[in-house]
């Protein structure tokens, strides 16, 4: 392979290889350096299976059982390894099942190409068998997305898709080949992309910004830092721990930002948003400098903008120019990749603590554990709670898990109480809020991460939506760990029925199958937890399991998540029950 | 604040489906596109939007930034109508016996410094070129008299500033 790439231009001729269309784009993956695809074959797309398989040495391809399985996986996949994650299907009903995980990368700035077979060029638009406008649907769902429609055009674009996707603020790039380029043939030479003349990744970092906001901290009596996923994308994890610890600064966490910081550090002090914890989301209204790291103030974070720390000065820290005062009016912006401007920003930083300020969110967080936290994690009363649940694979983990969690009550339950000391360990469908995300991106990223326990934790909704990807776990025997909170309810829905809609239970309540039953089926070693004196063994068997096992705990079925936020109430109003 | 016109200029590459990308961008917004013009601008294989719209300033800032992040624009401007000078082109088709039953419609023509484009026995063409109040005004005058067919192009705008495009190239260039 290494003969292929990255020969210059005018050495062309001399060392092309003339192949198909199909085997390029296999050659184009392998310069990528992807050894992982997962995909679902069909008509359109069929040329390029048929490499695959003769490269099956070199390229693995797992075979999701449905196509949004293998845009979930390869998010999964993405967000553990940092890698560009890749998803193949074909044309039609094949690429618009890719189009959930496409928006839940794209929302979730997640790294992944996606490619699909289309009909033959002289057929578009003429309604042919399984042509759907992929490019057209996907357009805005997408960071960039291309029609191949001759052979010759395959290096370059699948280099520039690579690209695209992982540099700046990443997201999902979708090209679509049709039949006839991969069947034809080209005169094939690969060079990476190095830069697209329209698109600036990231913004150079402006010095009299960062001296700016290097002035603003240092001058705060109390300053306060909310960072995001932007540390992980931007690996600046060491960086914002330095900033932390030099300056003395309270640090939470928005959900996709979980895991950039070691939640048992002194200064990390929790979850900001509708179910984040009380401190971090009361004290926002009270710091003086608030510092937004990686970030982008969504309306789950904000809860009602027109009093979201209008008290204090703010600093934002992001790599995406058009973030920037969209939702929160900044004083400072800071644009760039956040280790670069963390970098530059920690020699001017002042060493200081924050005693008395930091002792607030200890009083905060004194207040939420007795009134909650307590009973969430080490409930006495009958019926187990998601909570304890949570925390009993935290002391069968150690900490070192990688939790991958779907959408709900139990996501924010795990959110809250997971624990982690490693970045990228905490994968959750944060902006799109996507049902049935879970399994099978546990499964990429355990693929990702092979040799880190994955621990997937779903609701008994969410998992029915993606239960179909067990034959995956089964067929390559991933050593998943599957826990199911089972409440035979849309727990969430339900919650906000309770709270909103006067109990009234429109189609959340649900008449669930024997899941254990369907675990066995895939031949999934399984067992059911009813009682509390049978979790801590069954959670501790689980981990110690070398195959892959699932878990049923039937956990309260009415019980609520709190704190929380009302939509559209002020982050202050947050309830504690 | 306060809603007034912006005319957003943005440089692209000549690609298919990012006109799709860029108005979905007000779709998604539901903000609505006034006028839209595509075409080439003063460098070569560059392609410039140039789209009206009648919002606040805040808005308009958040669009410009939506369309910049777009990985084929190069880069995008918005301006009020002070910033820039603006036109639009409109074609009005009348029935030619007008020009010889009506003595008016020969001082329109005047009056509004139109062009004749095309005469034949069943019509004759109007070219306009101006402010849309200026082609608003014609259309009115004419309008009484019978118009058969009408239409008008999106603004086209250049700014008082400069919109340094090729400065950015120059500079990937050199990278």
């Amino acid at each position: 392979m290494e003969t292929l790439k990255a020969k210059k231009k005018d050495k062309k001729k001399s060392t092309a290889i003339r192949i198909t269309g199909a085997e390029a784009i296999i050659h184009c993956l392998l310069a990528e350096g992807v050894d992982l695809i997962y995909g679902y074959p069909g008509g359109a797309i069929m040329p390029v299976y048929d490499e695959l398989y003769k490269f099956q040495d070199k390229l693995t391809h797992i075979l999701t059982r449905h196509e949004q399985g293998a845009t979930h996986a390869a998010q999964g996949y993405a967000r553990v390894s940092g890698k560009v994650g890749v998803a193949m299907a074909t044309s039609g009903p094949g690429a618009t099942n890719l189009v959930t995980g496409i928006a839940d990368a794209q929302i979730d700035s997640t790294p992944m190409v996606c490619i699909t077979g289309q009909v033959a060029r002289h057929l578009l638009g003429s309604d042919a068998f399984q042509e759907t406008d992929i490019v057209g649907i996907s357009t805005p769902v997408t960071k960039w997305n291309y029609q191949i429609t001759r052979a010759e055009e395959i290096p370059e674009i699948m280099a520039k898709a690579f690209y695209i996707a992982k540099s700046g603020r990443p997201g999902p790039v979708l090209v679509d080949i049709t039949k006839n380029a991969q069947f034809d043939e080209l005169d094939f030479v690969y060079e990476k992309c190095t830069g697209v003349r329209s698109y600036k990744p990231a913004p150079e970092p402006d010095l009299s910004a960062i001296e700016k906001a290097a002035e603003l901290i240092n001058t705060a009596k109390k300053p306060y830092i909310v960072f995001g996923q932007g540390v992980i994308l931007g690996e600046a994890e060491e960086q914002l721990k330095a900033l932390v610890e030099k300056a003395g600064i309270p640090a939470a966490w928005t959900i996709l930002g979980l895991s950039a910081m070691d939640t048992d550090h002194p200064l990390n002090v929790g979850m900001v948003g509708m179910h984040g914890n009380y401190g971090p989301n009361v004290l926002t209204n009270e710091c003086d400098v608030l510092i937004a790291i990686g970030m982008r103030f969504d309306d789950r974070v904000t809860g009602n903008l027109e009093t979201y720390a209008k008290q204090a000065k703010v600093i934002h820290f992001e790599i995406d120019p058009a973030e920037v005062n969209k939702n929160v009016k900044v004083d400072v912006a800071v644009l760039g990749n956040a280790k670069q401007t963390l970098d530059l920003l920690l020699p001017l930083v002042n060493e200081n603590e924050h005693k008395e300020w930091l002792a607030e969110f200890e009083k905060k967080h004194k207040i939420e554990f007795d009134t909650l936290i307590e009973k969430d994690i080490y409930p006495t009363k009958p019926g187990l709670t998601m909570g304890e649940v949570i925390e009993q694979i935290n002391v069968a983990s150690g900490h070192k898990a990688v939790v991958v969690t779907d959408v709900g009550q139990h996501q924010m339950i795990a959110c809250r109480y997971a624990k982690f000391k490693q970045t990228k360990s905490n994968i959750t469908s944060g902006g799109l809020g996507t049902m049935g995300f879970a399994l099978p991106a546990a499964i990429g990223a355990k693929m990702g991460a092979m040799d880190r326990e994955v621990v997937a934790i779903i609701g008994d909704g969410g998992y029915q939506m993606t239960i179909q990807e067990l034959g995956v776990i089964f067929q390559h025997n991933l050593p998943v760990k599957i826990v199911v909170l089972n409440n035979d309810h849309l727990g969430m829905v339900r919650q906000w029925q309770e709270l909103f809609f006067d109990r009234r239970y429109a189609s959340t309540v649900m008449t669930n199958p024997d899941f254990v039953k369907i675990a066995e089926g895939y031949h999934i070693k399984s067992r059911r937890v009813v009682e509390r004196s049978e979790l801590k063994d069954a959670v501790e068997e689980m981990m110690a399991s070398k195959d892959p096992y699932f878990l049923e705990v039937r956990v309260e079925k009415e019980d609520n998540v709190f704190p929380m936020v009302p939509t559209g109430a002020s982050i202050s109003d947050i309830r504690l029950k | 604040m306060e809603k007034q016109w912006f005319t957003i200029s943005a440089y692209s590459e000549n690609h298919i489906g990012l006109l799709n990308r860029i108005s979905g961008i007000f779709l998604k917004r539901h903000i609505n596109i006034e006028s839209l013009n595509v075409s080439k601008s003063e460098i070569d294989g560059v392609s410039k939007f140039t789209i009206v719209i009648f919002s606040t300033e805040d808005w308009a800032i958040k669009i410009v930034n939506q369309i910049e992040k777009q990985v084929e624009v190069i880069k995008a401007y918005y301006h009020t109508d002070d910033e820039t000078i603006y036109q639009e082109s409109a074609l009005f088709k009348v029935a030619s016996h007008l020009l010889f039953d009506e003595r008016q419609i020969q001082n329109i023509i005047k009056e509004h410094h139109s062009q004749i484009v095309t005469v034949s026995r069943e019509f004759f063409v109007l070219a306009k070129t101006g402010r849309r109040h200026e082609i608003d005004e014609m259309h009115e005058a004419l309008e009484p008299y019978g118009i058969m067919q009408f239409v008008r192009t999106g603004r086209i705008a250049v700014s008082k500033d400069a919109m340094p495009i090729t400065n950015i190239l120059a500079e990937f260039q050199n990278k």
